[in-house]
């Protein structure tokens, strides 16, 4: 039995704030740090958006792209690190809204940035050993940044979707390998508003210790090297990590440059890697090799190696929007409106 | 008094080193440096530690106790000494060291120093560094470590017409030697536009312009120089040593584009050996900042004042020049692990008058000098070397 993705949807917020207008605020040279992250700008969530919201977006996108009935859908899991709620689930609310309750198991991830991808490992397990037809995977976040933090110039929001079965799959799951320790370089306590960080720390033995390792370690399993793959993608806390590190393991640009989303909407967190690979599902032909190692925190990785199958030439794609669709449409924010749409101007107590 | 050899020496790379701890480190450069001497254990007299300051980088005092105690050597119950004054705390735990050997005190001495700054976050590591200076007088009034050096960087502009450039120049030199040192912290050669297109910390000062926060540590084994020759072929004798101190505040100096405690502490050294600056071909100065190392070009009296800025844009500093500088890569390549620095500069000299510093080395090096700087010039300790 091929388990892979039989459908899938993606959404990121519109609105858009540049870090030269963050670095304004804080007397930093926001031209600079675009620059040195390689991010032009970043995502936002309105008001009225949260991981919920975007989540249900996501998954609507992904059930208009197929017809599956959703009442097959047995289990569904949203991986994120800001779930509105810390006590009462993301899942619930997204399983109603596409129709997919109550006959299914639902629960919350989180690990940090790669919550979503497994959720993807999770279902891929309960697809193959037969428990369920369908489950759901979805990353997403509305990230927090400290008001004048490094973290601020990149934290934004968005998510995607993932429908896993063995029916009419698009793209088959071929092999999937995670690569985990204990390394503290990003955490956030209960009950505290934003995460804090180890700096520097949070590079070399953290993301590329982590990404290098379960990349490399996918490709020893699956006996492949960068040159086998159409597309890879790689979480992306903002446009220069992920850069280097496909560079690292042999990757070319163009290989990358589907799933880059960094520069053009920051770091979405555990929307990063199930959106570049939404977006590169968005234009992968039959047969395309795609590689995909996310990142979170604390610290691990996911890698998966992903082949697109035959049944992407019938697929509904046009039924929603393509992330390329999805992030052009943009508004970009002054820093005041974006302090209070991310609830950082803190009111009087009533 | 007696002559003084150092028979061995040792460090480690420096840099993040965020897989090992601080004991770790120090074991492992006064190991190496006891490897070196091929002394064993149990001939060792006394032990003296640099450390600026482990207290809050890891919450841990009492580093003589815990090198001796992790270094084997505390059930031997030998005495030993943490030595602290900011930035010179390495070069002062050597003039400590010297004086035990010299004194007739002790025939065995390892001298070591170490730091483990970037465990902490950036900010604290700031704040620590900045301790170094007037709290009470400079940094509670908003002044930092950098900005103290970004005065006697304008006043030196203004002064003596120092450019921007010649700032510049000193960080290209010393990341040049560092691509040669494969301890040091930054590997790789820059350019002048580097230095002008980083970040600015404190004008005139940019990120290219300050050594970097590091781990790391380093140690030498000292003993009386009639003795040395047991222990090694080429021994290199300590001839000079000199300490001063000055204000602690900047602003309380006459003058602070010189720092009078460098041209006490190096007279002092040189009376003491009966040479002069011209006779030094290797010199380790402290470049925290790169308008340090301009100071200590004049100070040292290498170049009359004002005129280290020009001296470094002409050359004359580097490997090939009049007076090679920095050749380990400096503070600002090789990397400054506070406590460290000022063993790692005995290091490097010991190494240039062996012949044995490779891609980097002076052509017939015979006499070297160590310069190290706490704070903003209120301890500094001048150290001359010969090889025997």
């Amino acid at each position: 039995m091929k388990v892979g993705i039989v459908s899938y949807g993606a959404y990121v917020p519109r609105y858009r704030i540049s870090p030269e207008e963050i670095g304004k605020v804080w007397g930093a040279d926001g031209k600079a740090m675009s620059k040195g992250l390689m991010i032009n700008c970043k995502s936002v969530p309105a008001p009225d958006e949260d991981t919920i919201t975007i989540s249900v977006e996501a998954a609507r996108a992904m059930m208009r792209r197929c017809d599956v009935n959703p009442q097959d859908i047995g289990a569904l899991y949203v991986g994120s690190e800001s779930h509105p709620y810390a006590v009462k689930p993301t899942g619930t609310i997204v399983a109603e809204a596409i129709e997919a309750a109550p006959h299914l198991t639902v629960a919350d991830f989180e690990f940090a940035c790669k919550a979503g991808t497994a959720a993807i490992q999770t279902c891929m397990g309960l697809v193959g050993a037969g428990m369920v037809k369908y489950g759901v995977a979805i990353g997403a976040d509305t990230s927090q940044g400290a008001p004048g933090d490094a973290l601020e110039y990149s934290a934004s929001a968005g998510g995607a979707a993932f429908l896993i079965g063995s029916e009419k799959v698009i793209a088959t799951i071929d092999h999937t390998y995670s690569y985990t320790t204990d390394t503290p370089d990003f955490w956030r306590r209960e009950g505290e508003m934003y995460p804090r960080h180890g700096g520097r720390f949070t590079g070399e033995p953290a993301y590329f210790k982590h990404v290098l390792n379960g990349a490399k370690g996918l490709m020893e399993r699956t006996n492949t090297t960068a040159k086998d793959y159409t597309y890879a993608v790689f979480h992306q806390p903002n446009g220069k990590f992920p850069t280097r590190v496909a560079k690292q393991l042999g990757f070319s640009d163009a290989q990358i440059k589907s799933g880059l989303l960094a520069p053009l909407i920051g770091n979405t967190y555990s929307g990063a890697v199930p959106l570049g690979l939404a977006a590169i599902l968005d234009e992968a032909k039959a047969g395309d090799r795609i590689f995909a190692t996310a990142y979170g925190s604390g610290a691990g990785s996911d890698a998966f190696a992903i082949t697109v199958t035959d049944q992407i030439d019938g697929y509904a794609r046009s039924k929603a929007p393509t992330v390329k669709e999805i992030i052009s449409n943009v508004k970009f924010l002054d820093y005041a409106t974006y302090a209070k749409f991310r609830g950082k101007i803190l009111l009087g107590s009533e | 008094m007696r002559r003084v050899a150092v028979i061995g020496v040792g460090d480690t790379e420096f840099g993040e080193l965020w897989d090992s701890s601080f004991r770790e480190i120090g074991i492992r450069a006064g190991l190496a440096a006891v490897a070196d001497a091929n002394i064993s254990a149990d001939k060792i007299d006394a032990l003296y530690v640099g450390n600026m300051s482990a207290g809050r980088f890891i919450e841990q005092e009492h580093i003589g106790a815990l090198i001796a105690d992790y270094s084997g050597l505390a059930r031997d119950h030998i005495p030993a000494t943490r030595v602290e004054a900011a930035g010179a705390s390495g070069g002062l735990a050597l003039r400590q060291g010297f004086q035990a050997v010299a004194s007739g005190l002790h025939d065995i001495v390892v001298v070591g120093g170490a730091e483990k700054m970037t465990d902490v976050s950036d900010t604290e590591s700031s704040n620590i560094q900045s301790s170094s200076a007037d709290q009470e007088w400079e940094i509670v009034l908003g002044a930092t470590y950098p900005a103290l050096h970004a005065l006697i960087a304008r006043r030196h502009m203004h002064v003596y017409g120092t450019t921007r450039e010649q700032l510049a120049d000193v960080a290209v030199k010393n990341h040049k030697h560092g691509s040669l040192n494969p301890k040091a912290q930054f590997q790789r050669p820059i350019t002048r536009e580097t230095v002008l297109g980083s970040p600015l910390v404190s004008s005139p000062l940019r990120v290219f312009d300050c050594a970097p926060s590091s781990d790391g540590a380093a140690a030498v084994v000292l003993c009386p120089l009639d003795q040395a020759k047991n222990y090694t072929e080429v021994p290199v004798e300590i001839v000079g040593t000199g300490q001063a101190s000055d204000t602690l505040s900047l602003h309380d100096r006459k003058d602070i584009c010189t720092m009078e405690a460098t041209r006490s502490a190096a007279k002092r050294a040189f009376d003491m050996a009966g040479i002069t600056y011209k006779d030094v071909d290797v010199a380790e100065v402290h470049d925290n900042f790169t308008i340090s190392e301009i100071l200590a070009l004049e100070d040292l009296g290498f170049f009359k004042k004002g005129e280290g800025g020009k001296a470094t844009e002409a050359g004359l500093t580097g490997l090939e020049g009049e007076i090679a500088v920095n050749t380990s890569g400096g503070l600002k390549a090789r990397g400054d692990p506070i406590g460290a620095t000022g063993l790692a500069q005995a290091v490097e000299i010991v190494t240039q008058l062996r012949g044995k510093a490779d891609k980097r080395q002076v052509k017939d090096a015979q006499v070297g000098l160590t310069h190290n700087v706490g704070g903003t010039g209120a301890t500094v300790v001048v150290h001359l070397f010969r090889r025997v």
